[in-house]
């Protein structure tokens, strides 16, 4: 067995890409400044695929791209990662001429968030390869654009909204080739999602995913809504993410407006988002097991979930911690007769995870299904962008609480667990170390609890201002962009969720294995649909 | 193999007596074990719909088939077709995406069939309401029987909420 991959950072640096770009493309020359990234550069319209190629170049990673409408221009905004930090491009482009060349051929990532924006926008990215409609099914049509400002929240939508049936997948044909399709509807307790097989026998050739049946439309009903409110409609985004999201949009809030939480509002922040990935993490290595029919695991890891969710609600008020966020802060506190609870529950957990997970590795017939199914390589990983476990499990390291660290922690050591294998047996492993990594993080931090009121007030509001929050939730990196005007109130918001970068994966590791190894597959990578659908 | 054994062994039976202050949700499962022997043959099968949720409403109704909560001793179990369910239980607002799938899901459920609407999106529309993208509650597509608010419910909320539907079904 392979060990744990030594600590790596492949992007390059924001200094020499910037320095390069400048050099090369025409940007405004003027350094913007968004807080929350390092530097904010604009770019012309007809230099965007080109600032891409320059950032390939550098090895930056593509990490997301949104759009905004500010009449009369759109802007639309990249952001890349540098091994130092992160950096914003953006471009205005005139309401009559929305139209951008496409960064996918640099970056395979950009495929469906520019597809995302040109549903949502109508803005066209030239020289993309695939420019069907992605988030739009039926409940709009191709002439309406939801976040452009003159459509209302409501639209006008029918009735009844027909069902997608005519998305034009892609065809495969052969002598005894067929079609399985999935979805949106599941056989088990999960969100919804549709999911297009072409399959040899019981190997897959291809799989295409068709997502968006959760489309709530998150980033409009942000629209107009108080800091508040915000937070609230970020904690549900992504039920299992409530932390993450929350942070994330609060974080780029507090920076837009310049201030900051109190050092035990923060600490109380990555508690929560440190309890919030254990008890994903656990789920998750028991749901994964229990797809290929090991129950013991799931019965343990459900156990250990429960008291660690009961835990949640007896101190901090609520079992999955929603809107337990807020901004300015948090809304929960640790009282010093609650110490030696959460010392004792930590050691009780440790004890039992490093109990069960070499039971786990080494036990012959389930590692049997899990090694080599599922394999995502090195290569692709990095050329994906993936994130989180999915990316640790093949070596792509990235993680901002080590490489990019906000508050507490640039005070903390962050041990990233990381292998080479990129199967379904290492994410799970990747799971198990980031228990133990998280439970050593809570134990600093609760060693050293800082004083400092709870929450703080984020006005006067005088101006329209903007800020990039950036976590790294459960799932990984978690971005939040905020816009508020100059009455504190949101004029754009838009979450990635770091599913837009891992389901791309699913879509290539699973290719060459059994359709019966599909669920485990998907378990093992776990993206989240409402996350992504917006 | 026997390190597992022991594991099984020394963990033991976790399953709770449900802890209510009034005892309610005990005596309705136990009212409701009697309901579901007769109307039910002794086993009520509930197909979940997400129909636009957060997925926060899915994972405690994971957590109620967890060893502690066991929702299973009651007879209620899930399924994975419509087409074997007595019960569909709905959470999320029902997205604009999702309403023909939930539509179409509850037609393949054969009458008689009750529907319950779990959270407070699938229950009043919560956070996301009505809008270009949702159709906000699930009542607005589909008959509802019984709502469960919460955001989401907890594991026992959930079972008391499904245990008093059952109870308070009207006689055959
Ligand atoms: S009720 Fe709450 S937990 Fe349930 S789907 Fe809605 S937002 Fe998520």
């Amino acid at each position: 067995m392979r060990r744990r991959q030594p600590e790596q950072v492949t992007a390059g640096k924001v200094a020499e890409f910037v320095t390069h770009l400048t050099r090369t493309v025409v940007t405004t020359g003027q350094k913007s400044t968004v807080p929350g990234v390092q530097v904010c550069l604009d770019v012309a319209g007809e230099d965007w695929g080109k600032a891409a190629e320059i950032a390939a170049e550098h090895t930056l990673r593509w990490s997301a791209a949104w759009a905004e409408h500010l009449s009369p221009d759109f802007h639309v905004v990249c952001l890349l990662a540098c091994s130092d930090g992160h950096c914003l491009l953006r471009t205005r482009l005139a309401e009559g001429r929305p139209e951008l060349p496409s960064q996918m051929p640099s970056f395979p990532a950009a495929n469906r968030p520019e597809r995302h924006i040109q549903d949502m926008f109508g803005i066209r990215f030239t020289g993309h390869p695939d420019p069907r409609r992605w988030t739009r099914h039926q409940a709009w049509s191709a002439k309406e654009f939801p976040l452009r400002k003159d459509f209302p929240l409501s639209g006008s939508p029918q009735l009844k909204t027909p069902p997608d049936c005519d998305y034009p997948f892609v065809p495969v044909s052969g002598e005894g080739i067929y079609e399985i399709p999935v979805g949106p509807v599941h056989a088990g307790i999960i969100e919804p999602g549709h999911f297009r097989f072409q399959a040899d026998g019981e190997d897959v050739l291809r799989l295409e995913e068709h997502l968006g049946y959760v489309h709530r439309g998150v980033e409009k009903l942000a629209e107009g809504r108080d800091l508040a409110g915000l937070a609230r409609l970020a904690g549900r985004l992504s039920g299992d993410s409530t932390v993450a999201h929350g942070w994330a949009a609060c974080q780029a809030a507090e920076r837009a407006l310049g201030v900051e939480p109190s050092p035990r509002a923060l600490a109380l922040r990555a508690i929560l988002c440190e309890r919030e990935r254990i008890a994903n993490h656990l789920g998750d290595i028991g749901a994964i097991c229990n797809d290929v029919g090991f129950t013991f695991a799931l019965v343990q890891c459900s156990r250990l979930r429960e008291l660690w969710q009961r835990n949640n609600a007896a101190i901090f008020g609520h079992r999955l911690l929603m809107d337990r966020v807020v901004s300015g802060g948090v809304n929960c506190d640790i009282s010093p007769e609650h110490l030696p609870e959460l010392f004792a529950e930590i050691n009780e957990l440790r004890v039992r995870v490093e109990e069960l997970m070499p039971m786990l590795l080494e036990y012959p017939s389930l590692q049997d299904r899990l090694r080599t199914t599922g394999i995502l390589s090195v290569e692709l990983a990095q050329q994906l962008g993936t994130l989180g476990y999915v990316g640790r499990a093949s070596n792509h390291q990235d993680d901002l609480r080590r490489d990019a660290p906000y508050a507490p922690y640039d005070q903390l050591v962050v041990n990233v667990p990381a292998y080479l294998e990129g199967d379904v047996a290492k994410r799970t492993r990747v799971r198990g170390d980031e228990v133990l990594v998280s439970l050593e993080l809570l134990e600093q931090l609760l060693k050293s609890l800082p004083e400092g009121p709870l929450q703080i007030d984020c006005g006067p509001f005088a101006r329209c201002c903007e800020g990039l929050g950036l976590v790294e939730g459960w799932r990984g990196e978690t971005v939040a962009y905020v816009r508020l005007d100059e009455t504190g109130r949101v004029m754009r918001y838009f979450p990635r969720d770091p599913s837009w970068l891992n389901w791309p994966a699913l879509e290539r590791l699973i290719l060459g294995n059994i359709v019966p190894d599909f669920p485990v597959c998907n378990k093992s990578v776990n993206g989240s649909y409402a996350g992504h659908d917006l | 193999m026997f390190r597992i054994f022991n594991r099984i062994r020394s963990t033991g039976r976790l399953t709770e007596p449900l802890p209510s202050p009034d005892q309610t949700v005990a005596e309705l499962g136990s009212a409701c074990q009697a309901e579901i022997a007769a109307r039910f043959s002794g086993s009520l099968a509930i197909r979940m719909v997400d129909a636009g949720s957060c997925n926060g409403c899915e994972l405690e109704m994971h957590a109620v088939n967890n060893s502690y909560y066991d929702i299973e001793r009651f007879g209620i179990h899930f399924v994975a077709s419509p087409r074997h369910a007595d019960l569909l239980l709905v959470t999320g607002v029902v997205s604009r995406n999702m309403q023909a799938a939930l539509q179409r899901t509850y037609d393949a459920t054969p009458s008689p069939k009750l529907v319950v609407a779990m959270g407070d999106c699938a229950a009043c529309g919560g956070e996301f309401g009505e809008s270009y993208a949702s159709c906000g509650a699930v009542a607005n597509v589909i008959p509802v029987d019984a709502v469960i608010p919460g955001c989401p419910p907890t594991p026992l909320q959930l079972m008391q909420g499904l245990l008093e539907l059952l109870h308070d079904l009207p006689g055959q």
